[in-house]
């Protein structure tokens, strides 16, 4: 039987070439992997090879012609005993490509557009339930202890949690988040790593592609960077790339954003990079409630949650409801103070400075609401606006550079979702867009301070 | 007809033992490597061809000529081991098992596709044949492959993970990450190096000077060997060696297997880096498929007549994927929004594990 062979498109992008040479003539024998014509790309030369075996039974486009789109008929294959001449095709001066071009531009046409109803599901409404009971019994602890505690719970109640990173087992910890560990879950449970961070979290990633729950703590998220890679390409995008297959139930957790005199390569906030990632959860406690609900949250979502810890934080205490089971759902922010001027939002260590800005506030008789964003993503926007709604006025405040930064977004969302309620722009709040000095005066103008924060309250309330 | 070995200087002596045992094989074993093979090689011929019309976009690596690298390890594999690779992978989830038209509708972007048209050629997986993709950056498996085994190792069973990559990625630095972690740990997993000898249009020779993979992981224990990658049955033998080694709980294997691509290295290949006489020397004198055909002929396992029924078998099976392939619609619009995050974990996933 005969068939027409086609202009092939030889690159991703390739929508018409140049014919270059025949190597075949008309009553050629051609096998399968013969090399049949040279095709000219924009960006090469390409040999055209056979696919079918037959005879070359009319050339249809003469060598040298430019411009030949992709899907044109350039010759007919013809097998033993059959001409060419009994077959219909289109000679090559009615411009060959014409009927197919304009079927599918028509068909381009007519064809369904994506439709705006194609898109993100929309914003919950904001979830103002307690965090605990309200008789429950509280205990005072500090966020290391909390993060420990949710690590053990959770591996008590799992045998497929596990802790892998450097450091975590017989040292005890960088920071002694894992104390004790070791010690009661075994070397199984509990892997201490070479220094090979991008080798260690393809590792975890693969055993969570596996059915395995790892944690995997990262002395500090700088070194993550080398990892980045694994955190992204394989832990976040492999469920959405296998069709919902492949599950990636594991936490990168540690220390983020600055110390104290560490430098630049040292002290990053890494709070705007994952957020920008579809598929990874992103967590940034301030608390030690907090931080143990929500870590164990982390722990048993079946998804790659990015936990950023902070290490100032560590030793801070605070209330931790005494529970059997005591978890907080991602995607629900905490209001941490109420009040009517202005909207602070926040997250992680910038509470601190967004607390201490609204006690200074309250003095000069500004009674500011401070948001705890909690989790990054997803986002808990809901809260946000609502809030926006009721004082008309924001301002965010994180620690991280300035450039596409959370409060950047959370303004951009103001800006579409409570434009009419907003009566001063909302003002962004960051860390200074340098790398972090070392110098201890240099640090400290370097990074967001509560005064800064009141600052930029008053600019909005116009005081 | 001579036979020399892809890379004519170095094959180790078990291998060479191993494609003398050719005989330790039955006439239907033998028949189904031919299948096997064949099949991979007029399924990526009919992908060429579909991409040639436009049908397939994007970038997509042919596996032709390496064949036998994978139809030999997957006859030393049993159920419940584990595999993942690179980009370039539909050989792959055809030898382990997955369906021809769930991966050339893939290749199309269509609703039928192993990831609902939403991963490509370079990104299709399957739980159920536990093939774990399909990694479009390069080396990233080798970690991943390594997890998989550790995974195993963790629940106690016995399973074995096959981790493929290129001699292009075993320069990568996270290989060797991977191997100490996989020695230090005794991970059950096989380090299986195609060396197709380009790492896309950089030669081996170009890119290492010490050109001996299989000898990288002696600084980390691991043991290794070089094998005639284009002889199935001396893959078969090697690849048994490595698996009896890894459920032993002896730890890592590497193979070092010797093959040839003989299409570029993706679609949009100008092939300028090496010459036609090159790749056709090696198609007329060391084509795997070839080769097993002969044995078949010669040693009586199989008539001329068989093998056109396997010809045509084979033939049907690929023109039927590709008309799967071609009817099957694009995804829905809405699943643009689905599978971003995973509400519960999928089945045979980590709560199936909790009681192991």
């Amino acid at each position: 039987m005969a068939t027409e062979i086609l202009m092939p498109a030889l690159s991703p992008t390739m929508e018409e070439g140049t014919l270059a040479k025949w190597l075949k003539k008309e009553g050629d024998e051609v096998k399968s992997g013969d090399i049949i014509a040279e095709i000219e790309t924009d960006k090469a030369t390409m040999e055209f090879e056979a696919v079918d075996e037959g005879i070359l039974g009319k050339i249809l486009i003469d060598e040298g012609t430019e411009g030949v789109k992709v899907n044109t008929p350039i010759a007919v294959m013809v097998e033993e005993g059959e001409s060419a001449d009994d077959i219909e095709t289109k000679s090559p001066e009615s411009e060959p490509s014409a009927e197919k071009g304009e079927g599918e531009n028509s068909k381009d046409e007519t064809g369904e557009k994506p439709k705006a109803e194609a898109k993100a599901p929309d914003v919950p409404k904001p979830d103002r339930s307690p965090d605990w009971p309200a008789d429950a019994k509280l205990k005072s602890m500090t966020v290391r202890e909390a993060l420990r505690e949710a690590m053990e719970e959770e591996m008590d109640r799992d045998e497929t949690v596990f802790l892998m990173g450097e450091e975590v087992g017989e040292y005890q910890g960088a920071y002694k988040i894992s104390q004790g560990l070791l010690d009661k879950f075994g070397s199984r449970r509990v892997v201490d790593t070479p220094i090979s961070e991008y080798g260690f979290a393809g590792i975890g990633t693969g055993a969570a592609l596996a059915g395995l729950r790892p944690i995997v703590e990262f002395m500090t998220f700088n070194f993550a960077m080398q990892a980045i890679d694994h955190i992204i390409n394989s832990a976040a995008k492999t469920l959405y790339m296998s069709g919902g297959q492949m599950g990636c139930p594991i936490v990168f957790r540690g220390p983020n954003g600055a110390a104290a005199r560490v430098g630049a390569q040292h002290s990053q906030d890494y709070s705007a990079w994952y957020s920008q990632i579809p598929g990874l959860r992103v967590v940034i406690p301030y608390t030690a409630s907090d931080a143990k609900g929500l870590l164990k949250t982390a722990i048993r979502d079946p998804n790659p949650v990015i936990f950023l810890e902070n290490e100032i934080l560590y030793g801070r205490s605070f209330d931790v409801p005494d529970m059997e089971d005591f978890t907080i759902p991602f995607g629900k922010a905490r209001i941490a103070r109420e009040g009517s001027d202005v909207t602070i939002v926040s997250f992680g260590i910038g509470m601190s400075h967004a607390l201490e800005a609204a006690d200074k506030l309250a003095e000069d008789g500004i009674d500011a609401e401070v948001i705890d964003l909690r989790t990054l993503r997803p986002m808990d926007t809901a809260t946000v606006i609502e809030s926006v709604k009721k004082t008309n006025r924001c301002v965010t405040v994180e620690e991280g550079w300035p450039v596409a930064s959370i409060g950047s977004y959370i303004s951009s969302v103001l800006m579409q979702e409570a434009f009419d309620w907003l009566d001063a722009p909302v003002i962004t709040c960051t860390g200074k867009d340098v790398p972090m000095p070392y110098a201890a005066n240099l640090e400290k103008l370097a990074l967001i301070t509560p005064a800064e924060v009141v600052e930029a309250v008053k600019k909005v309330t116009y005081k | 007809m001579a036979r020399k070995p892809a890379a004519a200087k170095q094959t180790s002596q078990d291998s060479e033992t191993a494609a003398a045992a050719t005989p330790n094989v039955s006439a239907d074993e033998l028949k189904q490597y031919y299948r096997d093979m064949l099949l991979i090689r007029r399924f990526e011929e009919k992908a060429g061809q579909l991409y040639g019309m436009g049908l397939i976009g994007g970038f997509c690596h042919l596996y032709i000529g390496q064949e036998a690298v994978v139809v030999g390890l997957e006859a030393a594999a049993e159920d419940g081991d584990k595999r993942v690779t690179s980009y370039r992978d539909h050989g792959h989830m055809l030898a382990c098992g997955m369906e021809a038209r769930g991966v050339m509708a893939e290749l199309t972007g269509r609703e039928g596709g192993y990831s609902k048209g939403k991963g490509g050629s370079m990104h299709m997986f399957s739980r159920e044949k536990h093939f774990y993709g399909g990694h479009g950056i390069v080396a990233a498996q080798v970690p991943l492959g390594a997890g998989l085994a550790f995974a195993d190792k963790y629940l106690g069973n016995d399973r074995v993970t096959f981790t493929y990559f290129g001699d292009g990625a075993a320069n990568q630095g996270q290989v060797y990450e991977t191997y100490n972690m996989a020695e230090l740990w005794d991970l059950p997993v096989i380090f299986v190096i195609e060396n197709n000898q380009y790492a896309m249009g950089t030669s081996v020779k170009r890119s290492t000077k010490s050109t001996s993979f299989f000898g990288r992981g002696e600084a980390f224990g691991i043991p290794g060997e070089q094998v005639d990658g284009m002889d199935v049955l001396a893959v078969k033998a090697a690849g048994e060696k490595a698996v009896a080694h890894c459920r032993a709980g002896k730890g890592p294997y590497i193979l070092e297997v010797m093959t040839y691509r003989y299409r570029g290295h993706s679609m949009s290949d100008p092939a300028k880096y090496r010459t036609r006489e090159e790749v056709q020397k090696m198609r007329d004198e060391r084509d795997a498929i070839e080769h097993v055909r002969e044995l078949l002929l010669q040693g009586s396992h199989a008539t001329e007549d068989e093998l056109k029924a396997i010809d045509k078998e084979i033939k049907d099976i690929v023109n039927d994927s590709a008309e799967f392939a071609k009817d099957s619609p694009e995804p829905a619009l809405d699943e643009l929004w689905t599978d971003i995050y995973a509400e519960a974990l999928p089945q045979g996933s980590a709560e199936d594990h909790a009681d192991a």
